[in-house]
């Protein structure tokens, strides 16, 4: 035994809540970041409603300047990194190992650290509402806003340091996704075998791994002129705040297409499994997500036509973001072709998919509108921009993120969700969502600038923003309905038996919820569609039923075992990050948070990943 | 057991037969390439556009620098045979090597804490004979001022002025950036140590387990190459006229 001991003992059997703190199984962690994220989503939409409710009409004072401020700019930071990237993060973990085949990811401690350092870093952004004032310098913190004179408060060091602490989560999960997607795949599933979801979290991953150090020196080079008086962003001494708005695109339009990828990669799966066709057009949909990774790095400055550029630039990004909206299109078409002459079969998850490709198309167009330079002059922060995004993150990425919930409740929880409630969750969430964001658009093309928490009547507003709040409380309405049907199904919806859509990928093969170690056996892929496959090629004999015949042996299927050294490196993560904000003491906490987070390193390492179990000899 | 279970794992059957383990360290490697990227993107854009203090020209010395780079490539040298000789199982050697490879690499740390105390603290000169003659940068222009006054002592003036973090966009950027190389050396040489510790201790560091060093050796050639490319792009770019 070589093992260097540590005092605390290992985890062997945890039970209740133990088994969720220190579990590894990458099913429970992504059910712990879906129910995270989506109470993270709610924070959100409720920081939505308030601005809602204050605008429903001219000159209201529901709520001052200054907490509108910050309830926008919280309200964008919250859905980007707290609610639609670990939504999707909740699919990469819970699917993508079933989907190739695996039984965990390549790094299941690492996995568990991804999560527990992404909430420390959500509870980092949320507390420093309680804090003396969140941040409010807009979700992508544009300088000088930030700067120490304009914004002396702790807000902006808050949002800093969550939003690192965040990029550490993001970064170690994307490096265990891109490694498990590689390196874990079952045999015979080749690239061009892969799921379309799996695809898309292939390509998301390697867009955080290289954008999101770009956001961290920017976030970087922020705190040192915040805290160390340095001159990066500060105009006395010759820093350009041009340069933040640069870095923040670099990273912030590669960001987009990391929030919607995924959300493409989704309904890539559940248009097909309800129109019982293959999906229409596999290389062509799986080419075009890679040209559009590719090309999101070269359109960064379509988000800064108005800054002055220059000719040149500014004609260069207004051709590669029309460009760019060629491989979203062959999707789109795609994926009509899909349903196209399929029997359709609109189910929830079906009707979300389609609401996805609709809305999405809309804020598609919208934001093609806006690729044009000088008809983003006009539309450049004003209510336009708001309704675009809208359209491409809530009906998109939103539409496409419910419609994988419904997909996958029942692989997830082993229980069918109500598909009446689904209907009726889906119809008001569809038409409230329209309803509040649609006028935007007339309120954009008539003057209303974003970010505004104040408007004369006389301006002629009153009505689309009135209509807008009214929708917005109808799609309060359809979440509500939502979260209704998924507690009471999750509790006592009808068994769903492991194949209830006759699904197509792998994940389908297997009982619901699946058992800890999925897979009896490493299935062997032959076939792009293989479940999908398998059940017609073997139709003529016994129809194949999800789960194998149960009598195979389980005993020595070996899992890793669970662990708290991912929880005690992030809880270090955490009291170091809040120490580089705390006004007291800061570099006393700092140190404190680094210690921990070191002697917790230094423990996981010298953790095996699996103990020697009872009988079993101490080596081989 | 961790020797049994480490063994299991490196032989654990992948999709493409390489190791978990070095494909994230590839990963990373990657993603730090854009960290790197990014600050020497930003040093690059503020390049020649401080408004005051000490300029690169001002400060640099490039034979200490160069000296500090020479040992930092050699200590890539001796991690390449640290390797080599845990490979063959010569375990003495690999300590002798690795031992080395930490030592170069607080060699360079330690120039680079001299430098950027050097830097801070730095007193310019300007040969009073040279004034109308050469040009002269913003800071020591202000200097010779004081020729003729009685500052000037056997033809020279001088005077402390120091470069911060604080003192211009220069100091900014160059410090962050080559701040940031430093604590990944940092890191890097607390890795070699820990592995050099562990190779007292039976079973823990062998030729089997010679991933464990590979990837901080990886790691260690990466760091490397990043400041091939700062002593480039900042130092020589930085003194050299025409860049």
């Amino acid at each position: 035994m070589t093992t260097i001991a540590f005092p605390i003992p290992r985890p062997t059997h945890p039970t209740g809540i133990w088994d969720w703190i220190t579990t590894i199984d990458h099913k429970k962690i992504g059910v712990l970041y879906g129910v995270t994220a989506f109470i993270l989503f709610l924070s959100g939409g409720i920081e939505a409603l308030l601005m809602r409710v204050q605008l429903a009409g001219p000159e209201q004072d529901i709520v001052s300047a200054e907490i509108f401020n910050q309830l926008f700019t919280m309200h964008g930071t919250t859905m980007i990194f707290l609610a639609i990237m670990p939504l999707s993060a909740a699919f990469f973990n819970f699917v993508v190992p079933l989907q190739i085949g695996a039984r965990d990811v390549a790094f299941p401690r690492l996995n568990a650290f991804s999560y527990w350092t992404f909430l420390a870093g959500a509870i980092i952004l949320k507390i420093s509402w309680f804090t003396g004032g969140a941040t409010n310098a807009g979700w992508f913190g544009y300088a000088p806003l930030t700067s120490v004179q304009q914004n002396p408060g702790t807000g902006i060091d808050y949002w800093i340091v969550s939003l690192q602490v965040l990029g550490i989560a993001s970064l170690a999960a994307s490096f265990n996704f891109l490694v498990t997607i590689i390196n874990m795949r079952a045999p015979g599933m080749s690239f061009m075998r892969l799921p379309l979801f799996t695809w898309m979290t292939f390509i998301t991953n390697i867009l955080i791994v290289l954008a999101f150090p770009v956001i961290t020196v920017a976030l970087i080079e922020l705190y040192f002129d915040r805290s160390f008086g340095m001159n990066f962003f500060n105009v006395a001494r010759g820093g350009d705040p041009v340069l933040w708005q640069h870095l923040f695109w670099v990273f912030g339009h590669p960001e987009v297409y990391i929030l919607i990828l995924p959300a493409m990669g989704i309904v890539s799966e559940i248009l097909p499994t309800f129109s019982k066709k293959p999906l229409f057009g596999y290389p062509a949909i799986v080419l075009a997500g890679a040209i559009i990774a590719f090309m999101g790095w070269m359109v960064w400055s379509h988000h800064m036509f108005t800054v002055g550029l220059g000719p040149i630039p500014v004609t260069v990004f207004t051709i590669t973001t029309m460009a760019i909206a060629v491989p979203t299109g062959i999707k789109v078409f795609n994926w009509m072709g899909t349903m196209w002459g399929g029997a359709m079969d609109f189910k929830t998850p079906m009707l979300y998919a389609v609401g996805f490709v609709a809305m999405f198309t809309i804020g598609g167009i919208s934001g093609v509108m806006h690729s044009m330079a000088s008809s983003d002059a006009q539309q450049q922060d004003t209510y336009f921009i708001v309704a675009h995004i809208h359209y491409v993150l809530f009906g998109g990425a939103i539409f496409a993120i419910f419609a994988g919930i419904f997909y996958w409740f029942p692989k997830i929880t082993g229980r069918m969700y109500d598909e009446t409630l689904g209907k009726i969750n889906f119809w008001v969430t569809f038409i409230g969502f329209n309803i509040a964001f649609f006028p935007q658009h007339f309120l954009g093309l008539d003057g209303m600038p974003r970010r505004i928490y104040v408007y004369e009547s006389s301006m002629g507003w009153n009505l689309w923003n009135g209509v807008s709040t009214f929708g917005a409380i109808v799609l309060a309405i359809g979440i509500l309905v939502f979260m209704h049907n998924i507690v009471r199904s999750w509790r006592k919806g009808e068994l769903a038996g492991g194949d209830p859509w006759d699904g197509r990928t792998l994940e389908w093969s297997i009982p619901s919820p699946p058992p800890e170690y999925n897979f009896v056996e490493i299935p062997t892929v032959y076939d792009r569609d293989d479940w999908w496959a398998r059940k017609r090629r073997e139709v003529r004999r016994a129809v194949p039923v999800a789960g194998g015949s149960g009598d195979e042996e389980e005993h020595d299927i070996h899992l890793p075992q669970p662990s708290y050294w991912p929880l005690v490196v992030a809880i270090g993560i955490f009291i170091g990050g809040f120490g580089l904000v705390y006004p007291v003491a800061n570099y006393a906490i700092a140190i404190v948070g680094v210690f921990i987070g070191t002697v917790a390193v230094y423990a996981w390492s010298f953790e095996p990943v699996n103990d020697p179990e009872d009988g079993e000899p101490a080596a081989h | 057991m961790a020797q049994a279970t480490a063994h299991h794992e490196e032989h654990e059957p992948t999709t493409t037969g390489l190791n978990h383990r070095k494909m994230l360290m590839w990963a990373f490697l990657g993603s730090d390439c854009m960290f790197f990227g990014s600050l020497i993107a930003t040093y690059l854009v503020y390049k020649n556009r401080s408004i005051a203090g000490p300029l690169p020209e001002d400060v640099f010395s490039i034979p200490v620098t160069t000296v500090s780079t020479f040992v930092l490539l050699m200590s890539s040298m001796s991690m390449v045979l640290a390797y080599a000789a845990l490979t063959r199982n010569s375990m003495k050697a690999f300590r002798i090597w690795l031992a080395s490879t930490c030592v170069l690499g607080a060699t360079f740390i330690s120039f680079q804490v001299y430098e950027f105390y050097e830097f801070a603290n730095y007193e310019h000169k300007v040969n009073c004979a040279d004034v109308g003659v050469k040009e002269l940068t913003p800071v020591k222009q202000e200097l010779a001022k004081k020729c003729g006054t009685e500052d000037e002592h056997d033809g020279m003036v001088k005077d402390v002025v120091g470069l911060t973090p604080r003192t211009n966009l220069f100091g900014s950027t160059f410090f962050t950036l080559t701040g940031f190389h430093g604590a990944h050396v940092t890191l890097g040489i607390v890795w070699l140590l820990s592995l050099f510790f562990l190779s007292f201790k039976k079973g823990m560091v062998t030729p089997e387990r010679n991933l464990d060093l590979d990837l901080a050796a990886l790691y260690w050639h990466f760091v490397d190459v990043v400041w091939i490319v700062i002593f480039t792009v900042v130092y020589l770019f930085g003194v050299f006229p025409g860049f």
